[in-house]
């Protein structure tokens, strides 16, 4: 029978199905952290259990720890608990710890493909809402609350109801100066921040192929935006190539041996659907957001919408325009910016970097401008400083830090002021994310940049 | 049916509750609303429903905002009525935490997002999807007497406007439904499963293990 790539991975995956139509789905890998661990790690203790399967799981301290001076204890006596708990708690349990000083430390969905742990046809879960970002390698990968980590810690196994299936083809060619960030903000910006609710989806076509892995991850990542609880795209020759060689990767035959397995991953032709979108990547410009849901996205050449979308209520659009200090109609071309974030699971990979270092060498930051490079991981940030784009940030005025989640969510000190804008190569401009009364406008790494250099918003298709 | 599941009752039984209801009629409610991250600090479950909605509660200075629904006397009970794609964004277990440790029971919507829906039956918090017709008589029925009285049943999967012929049906996962009418949560019966969990292990093509570092 023809299926899908997810339904191959998931089937692969199911201990026992129950009656009333939920499976008992086997876990693969369980990425932990700092923030929504703990509590799972009193549940064992007062059940007096073990962690099932240490084996399957690896933690890093990413979401509160700081990014500035991170051999120093840190400052924030609540933060610095939380990331000693994980570790107390990774040494009590036997779980494997890459955590503040270890040279793979970084944010969760950044060390878990980079030290080869994410591995195609794998099921993955993390406390942790972007853990879809693993998808990319063709797993089945998403993010769960603290009472299924708890349950993933003490039987690698969660009891979950089969999501529908969605598949997303965007066929054809970007154009210059539009990349992966854009083709995700556009395709949440048509179907909405609840759009994908319910479904998983799977990427495909060929402007989804010709990406790298890292911009593979960047579309993956952002798929709960829309509602959806991952989304995965098929494993190729890219996505081999990018596995082979890393740390817990399989090595010489058990590689060979692993592609050819992993090469029957993929949607069967004729395999269905529950719901098909389809795009045309030359229809996708340089995307920003105007509002405070992913969703509420559009091209930085458009004005404002002056009305919601279909559905959406008067009330909650001007609430949103009113946060944002936007007025309907107006355009986002020339608004005038202070700060500009460079980082999180989204964008703070080393091709992300590369690409803003190209365009910002020879260049200045504004001078009104506070902008801000966060390297995903020790390792993204330790090739970064290989290739010289440490130097090229801070000559152009840029601070550039050490990794971590920062300001994304603004659980540590790097936080933007109340009432001001900030271009964000993050994943949510919710109110208040980036720091209570923070103003955020989604966007690429370079439209990012490109905005830090010019002071204000630009379309880089002109820079 | 459920084989097992009797064997720990972790959350609060839940069977039918009556009560006023606080209106939210805000779509797009995400979890960093519920319980900003900066409160996620705690390495417990409890206390988070004095920080529930904080920025829209509370002056930078932490004085109450007089408009925002949780500072208006006039409103109060355990069920909160909210517009359609509630608890979207960020996986944080902590948004549920902070409704039941504030007194919500109930969280009635025309749309939940996924996450916060599983969160929520985990904690005992009821998530009650409904038409949007439904969900406009709702906001209708608080704004002409905030005392109205909603009932839920749990059992009969109904909720209702009294003083009118309003009902009207709502889904729950079955299994869900047992566990909430009961106070059962997922760990027993997941651990109950060792042996057949390990079986499936052993049939499993044995991925690279994880080396330790």
């Amino acid at each position: 029978m023809s299926k899908t790539l997810f339904d191959k991975i998931w089937d692969a995956h199911v201990v026992k199905s129950v009656e009333g139509g939920q499976d008992v789905l086997y876990i693969d890998r369980h990425f932990i952290h700092e923030v929504t661990s703990p509590q799972a790690f009193d549940g064992l203790r007062q059940r007096n259990i073990p962690v099932f399967r240490t084996k399957n799981t690896v933690a890093t301290a990413d979401h509160n720890v700081p990014t500035l001076n991170q051999h120093l204890p840190i400052n924030d006596p609540l933060g610095r608990f939380q990331v000693e708990k994980l570790t107390e708690n990774c040494n009590e349990f036997g779980v494997d710890l890459y955590g503040l000083g270890h040279r793979w430390q970084g944010i969760v969905h950044v060390i878990g493909p980079e030290l080869g742990i994410t591995q195609p046809g794998m099921t993955i879960v993390c406390g942790d809402s972007h853990t879809s970002t693993h998808g990319a390698f063709g797993t089945i990968a998403f993010g769960i609350g603290t009472s299924q980590v708890e349950q993933v810690l003490a039987s690698q196994c969660l009891l979950l109801k089969r999501p529908k299936r969605m598949r997303i083809t965007v066929d054809g060619e970007l154009a210059g100066g539009v990349v992966s960030k854009d083709i995700i903000l556009y395709i949440i910006s048509k179907l909405s921040a609840a759009g994908g609710t319910g479904y998983f989806v799977e990427y495909a076509g060929s402007a989804i192929r010709s990406l790298s892995m890292e911009a593979r991850m960047t579309i993956c990542n952002m798929s709960i935006e829309m509602g959806a609880r991952g989304g995965l795209i098929a494993p190729d020759d890219t996505t081999f190539e990018y596995v082979r060689g890393r740390e817990f990767a399989p090595q010489g035959a058990d590689f060979e041996a692993a592609v050819a397995k992993w090469r029957t991953l993929f949607s069967d032709p004729d395999a269905v659907f529950d719901k098909e979108y389809h795009y045309k990547a030359e229809d996708i410009a340089p995307m920003v957001t105007y509002g405070t849901n992913p969703g509420m996205g559009i091209p930085v050449t458009a004005s404002v919408p002056t009305a919601p979308a279909e559905g959406d209520s008067v009330a909650s659009f001007e609430k949103s325009l009113g946060y944002m200090g936007f007025t309907p109609g107006e355009q986002i071309l020339g608004k005038k910016i202070s700060h500009v974030f460079i980082g999180s699971c989204t964008n703070s990979r080393i091709e992300d970097l590369r690409l803003a270092a190209k365009f910002v060498q020879g260049k200045q930051k504004a001078p009104h401008v506070s902008a801000m490079i966060v390297p995903g991981s020790k390792q993204v940030e330790a090739q970064a400083k290989a290739e010289g784009l440490d130097k090229i940030f801070t000559a152009a005025g840029f601070e550039f830090r050490e990794p971590g989640c920062s300001a994304c969510l603004g659980m540590n000190e790097d936080k933007v002021p109340a009432g001001e804008y900030c271009v964000s190569t993050s994943n949510r401009n919710f109110e208040g994310r980036q720091g209570p009364g923070a103003r955020t406008i989604l966007a690429s790494p370079l439209t990012a940049v490109a905005a830090a250099v010019a002071g204000e918003i630009v379309d880089v298709r002109n820079n | 049916m459920f084989e097992i599941i009797d064997v720990i009752k972790k959350m609060e039984k839940f069977t039918h509750i009556v009560s006023t209801a606080v209106p939210l009629p805000i779509e797009d409610v995400d979890t960093d609303q519920i319980i900003p991250a900066r409160f996620l600090k705690a390495t417990t479950r409890e206390g988070f429903g004095k920080n529930l909605f904080c920025d829209w509660r509370y002056n930078a200075d932490g004085s109450p905002k007089s408009d925002f629904v949780l500072n208006n006397p006039t409103y109060s009970g355990k069920i909160l009525v909210a517009g359609k794609n509630f608890g979207c964004g960020s996986s944080r277990e902590h948004a549920a935490w902070a409704l039941t440790d504030y007194g919500f029971k109930v969280v009635v919507s025309s749309f939940f997002a996924d996450i916060f829906r599983g969160n929520a039956l985990n904690n005992g918090l009821l998530p009650v999807q409904v038409s949007p017709a439904f969900l406009h008589e709702m906001f209708t029925a608080i704004e002409a007497d905030p005392q109205t009285k909603f009932i839920v049943s749990l059992e009969h999967q109904t909720i209702a406007i009294p003083g009118t012929e309003r009902e009207e049906q709502f889904d729950i996962d079955p299994f869900r439904k047992v566990c909430m009418l009961n106070g059962y949560d997922d760990i027993d019966f997941l651990l109950s499963l060792k042996d057949e969990i390990e079986q499936f292990e052993q049939g499993k093509e044995v991925l690279n293990e994880k080396a330790v570092a």
